[in-house]
């Protein structure tokens, strides 16, 4: 056990959020988020103790394989899950108001104004009867009340300008099926900012697009953010979007948080045998094109059933490392090197530089 | 819009002129002479072969069909064997009592007319109703009753319902006439009385039905993500199943309503039967017992018409409903 001296003692186990420079502190704070959903087959723990914030103006990349809770907590975040198979403990904390525990009726009135998102498919995720705008002018009459017909639909059309879609007033009467993938999505942004809410949540946005379409959507989301500043949560896999748009990046597996810290710093000097596994099996446009790809061997771990200690231990090359201690105790999320980035392995400091230098950085990966 | 049209009707008469086709060559093929059915006494081979040729039934059998549908359109001569001369939409005179098809007809539509048309407004309501309740209040008391009732009905069958609903509200209740047709128009109560048996018993049937539908069509539009949008954009409970589920939702329902209603126009035999209705289906099958060529041809013909006007109206209903219809 000696080796986990090597992370300097004193240091807080719960993990602390990054530092921010502005005043009033993060607009979302989540802290210690644990979601679980009572099925026949057991208890899904699908996140569990999950902490993080995120400032105006500043976006967080929530990376992992599917079943990492990533979409769960967004969902938890707001208030989308069905509260009678769900159950959330925990902090969720949007501009300073207390999420969990608060009544269905009191979230829908921030739902869509205050936070929003952004889902992957816009195919399925718009109404296939109702035409595009009608749908934009809808988010937008949801929460003004007063406002009439003819001021949501013209809220609509400048929305719909604004996510650069040509001719907007025409567009506004057609429906889902006559956009093009691209200019769905581009839709879907404009009804989640029609409202322009502090908080967007885009859960994949660019996974069901085609590659030059995703590059353009990215771009809008960073333009606009700039011209709402709005803090924005972007939930991917891809770290190639990550690196793109992320100014953090939380890196989760099996609903638990194993890396966390700035971009530069976790896809500059990831600490994770996790995250190694993600950076090389993403192919890099600046490293050897010839390098191989290194997929993670097996499979997500079932969330009814986790395998004891840490989670990630049964696909881990360095699981052994320690003897037995991955296999029996959950490592917490701690301090790595330096302020703000964090990571939950039992590998210490000296050996996870060796490890990277030597034996992952070796194979072309990192960029 | 236009076009969408125009190929449902193109599409429309080709099927009525084949139903025409078969069932005429159909009744050909049926072993009976319906000459003999005609003359019960002193018929002579000689009388046989005269009325045969009145009848034109020695025509050859393309001549015959011409004839008949030129009947329907233009109207036709049918010699003093038969009515004689026989207006456009000409359908024919019975061989067993000699009446005028149209003029049956204009006696058992309005029936079977008034026996479904309530019925399957009384079912749809009914049955979409109950399915949408359970679907929203899946696991409740409320859907568990609901299943096991529409279960029930559902697995029961019409003359059953019909005679033990007979057996106590005209019988032992004494609270309703026997069940018979008086025209709206005539008196509306007595008309709702003499045929509210008819419609419940059709409603409880087809209701159970509907409702185990739209409990499943709207259990899945319910995880549809479209649904999920609504909810995230802060639509209220009341309009992200109104507006947005339900309207999804009732697109399948609407086609198999369309259909389900215009095959009980062509004729409700069983419930008609059970309440000694004469309607269309009734006068259906006693044609074919007796072998009336001209009304079997009719029946036939008047069920297929309400089968694809019906189809008609739920592609129209469905252009209406989904937008991408619109476009193919």
């Amino acid at each position: 056990m000696g080796r986990s001296e090597a992370v300097p003692s004193g240091e807080p186990d719960r993990p602390e959020v990054p530092e921010q420079r502005s005043g009033d502190g993060p607009y979302l704070q989540v802290r210690e988020l644990r979601v679980r959903f009572d099925t026949e087959d057991g208890v899904v723990r699908a996140v569990d103790g999950v902490s993080f914030a995120v400032e105006r103006g500043r976006t967080l990349g929530i990376v992992g394989e599917s079943g990492s809770g990533k979409s769960v907590t967004s969902l938890a975040i707001l208030g989308l899950h069905n509260a009678k198979r769900t159950t959330i403990s925990g902090e969720i904390s949007v501009g300073g108001r207390q999420l969990v525990g608060l009544r269905e009726e009191e979230i829908r009135r921030l739902r869509g104004r205050d936070m929003a998102m952004i889902f992957q498919d816009p195919l399925s995720a718009l109404h296939p009867y109702y035409s595009v705008g009608r749908q934009i002018a809808e988010a937008y009459r949801v929460h003004h009340p007063r406002a009439g017909r003819r001021e949501a639909r013209s809220r609509a059309v400048d929305m719909l300008g604004r996510v650069g879609i040509p001719q907007p007033a025409k567009r506004f009467d057609q429906y889902p099926h006559e956009f093009s993938g691209g200019m769905r999505q581009r839709a879907m942004i404009a009804m989640a900012l029609v409202n322009d809410p502090d908080l967007l949540i885009a859960d994949e946005p660019t996974t069901a697009l085609d590659v030059t379409v995703q590059a353009q959507i990215l771009d809008l989301l960073a333009d606009l953010q700039e011209e709402f500043r709005s803090a924005i949560i972007l939930i991917t896999h891809d770290l190639g979007v990550v690196s793109q748009v992320a100014d953090d990046v939380l890196v989760m597996y099996a609903g638990r948080a194993v890396e966390h810290g700035s971009v530069e710093r976790v896809l500059r000097a990831p600490q994770h045998p996790y995250t190694w596994g993600l950076l090389s099996s993403v192919p890099s446009l600046h490293g050897d094109a010839d390098a191989d790809l290194v997929p993670i061997p097996g499979n997500p771990p079932s969330l009814i059933n986790l395998p004891s200690g840490c989670a990630f231990h049964p696909r881990c090359r360095w699981a052994d490392v320690n003897g037995d201690r991955s296999r029996i105790e959950v490592p917490e999320l701690r301090e790595a090197g330096q302020a703000g980035h964090l990571v939950a392995c039992h590998l210490s400091a000296a050996d996870r530089e060796r490890i990277y230098r030597d034996e992952v950085a070796q194979v072309g990966v990192a960029r | 819009m236009v076009r969408f049209l125009l190929k449902r009707l193109l599409l429309a008469v080709s099927v009525l002129l084949a139903v025409s086709i078969v069932s005429f060559l159909m009744f050909f093929a049926l072993p009976r002479d319906p000459v003999t059915g005609m003359c019960p006494k002193n018929c002579n081979a000689e009388r046989l072969e005269r009325v045969r040729t009145e009848l034109g039934l020695n025509d050859p059998k393309p001549t015959q069909y011409v004839n008949y549908m030129k009947g329907i359109f233009v109207g036709r001569d049918l010699g003093s064997a038969q009515g004689g001369k026989c207006e456009a939409p000409c359908l024919g005179y019975s061989y067993v009592n000699s009446e005028a098809v149209t003029d049956t007809f204009a006696r058992v539509l309005p029936v079977t007319l008034n026996i479904v048309l309530p019925a399957a407004v009384l079912w749809l309501a009914l049955g979409v109703g109950l399915g949408m309740i359970s679907a929203l209040r899946r696991g409740s008391l409320l859907d568990r009753i609901s299943i096991g009732l529409t279960l029930t009905f559902a697995s029961l069958q019409l003359y059953f319902v019909g005679a033990v609903l007979l057996l106590v509200f005209v019988y032992s209740l004494k609270i309703l006439p026997t069940p018979r047709y008086v025209p709206f128009l005539e008196n509306p109560i007595e008309w709702a009385r003499g045929l509210v048996l008819a419609w419940v018993t059709l409603a409880l049937l087809f209701s159970a039905i509907y409702a185990r539908l739209s409990r499943a069509q709207m259990l899945e539009t319910l995880s549809e993500d479209f649904v999920r949008t609504a909810r995230a954009k802060g639509v209220a409970k009341r309009n992200v199943y109104g507006r947005h589920a339900l309207r999804a939702a009732i697109t399948p329902i609407v086609t198999i309503a369309g259909l389900d209603v215009g095959a009980a126009l062509g004729g409700t035999v069983i419930t008609e039967t059970t309440f000694g209705i004469q309607g269309l289906g009734r006068t259906a099958v006693e044609a074919v017992r007796q072998g009336d060529l001209p009304t079997i041809m009719a029946t036939v013909l008047v069920s297929a018409l309400f089968v694809v006007v019906a189809n008609i109206v739920v592609d129209l209903l469905y252009a209406f409903i989904d937008p991408r219809v619109r476009l193919g």
